[in-house]
């Protein structure tokens, strides 16, 4: 990959933060599965993966930092992810019984 | 980055069948689910966060062009990764792996009836232990394909292989890593979390 010459080093202290930031997180959603929120427990632990994912990809994969393709190429995999899912459910749960 | 977007689809998959089956059979789902030791689970992603920070300083390292700091970073990075696969281990054997294997010999425990045992392997319980092993079992796979490539990655950066101009390889083994981290912070929750309270 190319990019490198564009990064710039960034400070270790982003790094920390990030990880402090992962650990707050990973207590959250520990926590969180205790408290019975009933159809939002998923959605709950799902958000904070999601944003856990973000964190490590914009901070630690370098992607903010990267040119544009690989900002396509990163979100295109997870287009495709959805669909695959989306479809799926939807033949899934359209069906009689 | 390539690679990567076929990982995700080869992951996806899995997570797709899961989330199907999730929800064709949510009992039984959340009663396999709840027999997992949430801790060690914690512990377990604990550990894996800790080695994408390393395995990040380790690739800072290299853009840096800091041989010793590369080395470092490199073998703190594989020396969370067999405790990880341990407590992992540890998670499943206390409480799951002789219940629940999908394994056929070992039956449920205190469950005598010949119907009963084997109505409870096609049931999908044990589908959900299906899941369970097969994509820990991917994970795994993937964190010692990490685990060689890094033991290489150290010979390299301490023979000062890897320069502020060049440290490609380094960076895309920190890549790699970094998804298995991914896989992991969407499997976690899926795993251990979500079917507290059905």
């Amino acid at each position: 990959m190319s990019t490198h010459t564009t990064l710039h080093v960034l400070p270790r202290s982003v790094y920390y933060s990030v990880y402090a930031a992962l650990l707050v997180l990973l207590l959250a959603t520990v926590g969180a599965a205790y408290i019975d929120l009933g159809a939002f427990n998923f959605l709950v632990s799902m958000a904070i993966a999601v944003i856990k994912a973000v964190l490590i990809m914009l901070i630690f994969m370098h992607v903010r930092y990267s040119e544009r393709l690989v900002w396509i190429f990163a979100s295109a995999a997870f287009f495709w992810l959805a669909v695959l899912i989306r479809m799926s459910l939807n033949d899934y749960f359209t069906r009689a019984g | 980055m390539d690679l990567l977007g076929t990982e995700v689809m080869f992951f996806g998959g899995l997570f797709t069948g899961f989330v199907v089956y999730r929800f064709t059979d949510p009992r039984a789902f959340a009663l396999a689910s709840r027999q997992l030791d949430i801790l060690m689970g914690t512990i377990n992603t604990f550990v894996l966060l800790t080695s994408s920070l390393t395995m990040a300083l380790a690739v800072r390292a290299g853009q840096e062009g800091d041989r010793k700091g590369q080395v470092r970073y490199l073998l703190l990075t594989m020396l969370r990764r067999p405790s990880s696969s341990g407590s992992r281990r540890a998670s499943t054997t206390r409480s799951t792996r002789s219940t629940w294997s999908p394994a056929p010999r070992s039956a449920p425990r205190g469950c005598t009836c010949r119907r009963t045992r084997r109505r409870s392997w096609s049931s999908s319980r044990s589908s959900f232990f299906v899941f369970y092993f097969f994509m820990t079992g991917l994970h795994a796979l993937h964190m010692v394909i990490g685990l060689g490539v890094m033991a290489a990655m150290v010979v390299l950066a301490n023979r000062g292989r890897f320069t502020p101009d060049y440290y490609t390889p380094l960076e895309m083994t920190g890549l790699y890593w970094h998804f298995v981290d991914l896989v992991w912070v969407f499997l976690f929750p899926l795993l251990y979390l979500v079917e507290l309270h059905k």
